[in-house]
């Protein structure tokens, strides 16, 4: 690499092909650097973009009532949806994550299972919306429960895939003081291993919750058709929600509507990013307490 | 251990024997029923993943056995008219998504250096968040950004200027009025990828041996002759299924596309004309899609993004798995 000759009297200071070598170094460092802070400022720029122009509408009328002058229902929906998403991915996902860790761990099984929760997790939602649309919305109506389902399986391998991650954490001597007291497997799964690796799965559970929460192509096709005048939380008719009033609006062309839509944005993202860096402290928290 | 040499005392027979035993029969069962659960569980979602195949060829059926290959390359799509055919819409895709992927990759795998190699510790863990959480904005806010901000600068400023210097290359065409055109769909794609690319090969970046990296830095490596030389080359198809999964990600995005690409259905060379993806256009007319036909062409627009976003994914998996796989697909 280096065809300097030796000589001892060379000064200190880098020349000829060293210096290149050094430069170039010096200009890939920056490159990354560069890269890094324009990252974060687009995230800056976005963020700053939907807290100035969401501020002005943000109100009580406009957080509790209802159209045309407030999002009061598409919260209220918004939350229901997830919470029964919530309520249907959570379990399945740590079902999934205790089998892969306890059951399965290495085998064949194991490895088709892994294989299909990332690929789950890489369908476009679009897809999964088409799905559930021709499951349960195709003859009969659209519904907030099928939007319910569509979240719960975007969120699915997000919980299943951070609930293992945890669970492979959980310390072998646990588990082996659990066998030695002659404790059964099922016991000491439901009584040490996952109350011991309780932080890092509400973590991936909150990670989903945040992802499910925004996710907009699924419910344009699934529960879209709403009037969002008034509270309507039946989940066997079309529930009001934030995402897709926000795609509604976004396509007005009158500065209300968009004042409205960058409200709405406001108050999903302010959740989400809350959300996501709770959900990181959290896990921050149990990854240390296990490892200590 | 004193005790242990005494004899245990046989437990009297009939008392005690009675809720062990029942006890014993419990645990066989409360065994057999929390892993028979399981198994469900896991079975249930491999079921979710056949459902969602069989569904979309299902929804697709009527046009497939009216339409059959064809569709995949006839250019025209008017739903009015009664013809379909997905030609624009899958050139659309791959255009915007490769370009995403061509902008975003190099910067993804750079921010990824950064944050695993070159950062001070205090820096990545206030930069190596912020990453993440731009993976976490939500499609329709980003989108209606790329809509109201983007696209006005783009169409201002960057693409009369990439239309002054390199207009010569049919690519760069000249600007349209809005700013909704292929190049900011890109652009917002790029947006959406490089968190994902740069999380997963910060992770592979930082699971490179620190011994290896010292051993080429003693030989008198600079930091970049370390990243080119060792770094790079061990972690090289685990970054090439990263940008795999990035590309999946692109392809399937449908509702910041919808917002930003103006729904052309023109055939064009120009990037900075409107025209539209596969995922955009479901997204665009599926609600308002009355005629069977209409609604079984968009499932088979729907089968074919799955095909391809399968394939990017498994591709992924597959070249993944050689490197490491918990590691590279951990997200």
């Amino acid at each position: 690499m280096s065809e300097l000759p030796f000589d001892p009297a060379a000064p200190l200071r880098p020349t000829g092909n060293l210096r290149r070598r050094r430069l170039i170094s010096h200009l890939a460092e920056y490159g990354a650097t560069v890269a890094a802070v324009a990252a974060v400022a687009v995230l800056a720029i976005v963020v700053y973009t939907v807290v100035s122009r969401g501020a002005a509408a943000i109100s009580l009328d406009f957080l509790f009532k209802g159209e045309p002058e407030g999002i009061g229902p598409m919260l209220l929906g918004t939350a229901e949806i997830v919470a029964i998403g919530t309520l249907i991915a959570a379990p399945i996902g740590i079902l999934i994550a205790v089998y892969l860790t306890e059951f399965a761990a290495g085998g064949r099984v194991d490895r088709l299972v892994r294989l299909t929760l990332d690929l789950v997790n890489g369908l476009p939602s679009i897809i999964i919306g088409l799905f559930v649309f021709g499951l349960l919305v195709d003859h009969h109506k659209q519904s907030g429960f099928a939007a319910a389902v569509a979240l719960a399986i975007i969120m699915l391998p997000i919980v299943a895939r951070g609930a293992q991650e945890v669970l492979v954490l959980v310390p072998g001597n646990l588990r082996e003081a659990a066998d030695a007291l002659g404790v059964s497997r099922w016991r000491s799964v439901l009584t040490v291993i996952l109350p011991s690796a309780t932080g890092g799965i509400v973590t991936a559970t909150i990670l989903a919750v945040a992802r499910a929460a925004g996710e907009t192509a699924p419910l344009i096709l699934v529960d879209s058709v709403f009037s969002g005048s008034e509270v309507s939380l039946n989940p066997f008719e079309a529930v009001p929600n934030i995402p897709v009033k926000i795609f509604r609006l976004s396509e007005e062309a009158n500065p209300e509507a968009l004042t409205q839509a960058w409200g709405a944005g406001l108050v999903l993202l302010s959740f989400i990013m809350f959300a996501g860096f709770g959900a990181r402290a959290l896990l921050a928290r149990s990854k240390r307490r296990m490892a200590g | 251990m004193s005790t242990a040499a005494s004899p245990i005392p046989r437990a009297p027979a009939s008392s005690r024997a009675r809720p062990r035993d029942r006890r014993r029969s419990l645990d066989r069962f409360g065994d057999a029923t929390l892993r028979a659960v399981c198994l469900a569980a896991a079975l249930l979602a491999v079921a979710v993943l056949l459902g969602v195949g069989y569904q979309i060829a299902h929804g697709a059926g009527p046009a497939i056995s009216r339409l059959g290959l064809g569709f995949v390359f006839d250019a025209e799509w008017q739903p009015n008219l009664g013809t379909f055919g997905a030609r624009s819409f899958l050139l659309g895709t791959l255009v915007s998504s490769s370009f995403a992927l061509l902008i975003g990759a190099p910067i993804a795998i750079a921010i990824g250096l950064f944050l695993s190699l070159l950062a001070p510790k205090g820096v990545r863990g206030v930069i190596s968040p912020l990453v993440e959480m731009l993976a976490a904005i939500p499609s329709v806010i980003l989108g209606f950004w790329g809509l109201v901000v983007l696209a006005p600068f783009v169409e201002r400023s960057i693409e009369p200027w990439l239309h002054d210097k390199l207009g010569f290359i049919p690519l760069f065409g000249p600007p349209q009025t809005t700013g909704l055109s292929v190049f900011t769909a890109s652009l917002i794609l790029t947006i959406m990828i490089v968190p994902i690319i740069a999380s997963i090969s910060r992770d592979l970046f930082l699971s490179v041996p620190r011994d290896v990296q010292d051993g080429a830095s003693a030989l008198g490596a600079t930091r970049w002759e370390v990243i080119r030389g060792v770094v790079l080359p061990s972690t090289a198809s685990g970054v090439v299924a990263a940008a795999l999964l990035g590309l999946g990600r692109a392809l399937g995005e449908a509702i910041a596309v919808a917002q930003v690409i103006g729904a052309g259905s023109k055939m064009h060379l120009s990037l900075f004309e409107t025209g539209d993806t596969l995922a955009a256009r479901i997204a665009n007319e599926f609600p308002g899609a009355i005629t069977q036909m209409h609604k079984a062409s968009l499932y088979y627009l729907g089968l074919i993004l799955l095909a391809i976003g399968l394939a990017a994914n498994l591709t992924a998996q597959w070249i993944g798995r050689r490197f490491d796989y918990r590691q590279a697909v951990s997200r």
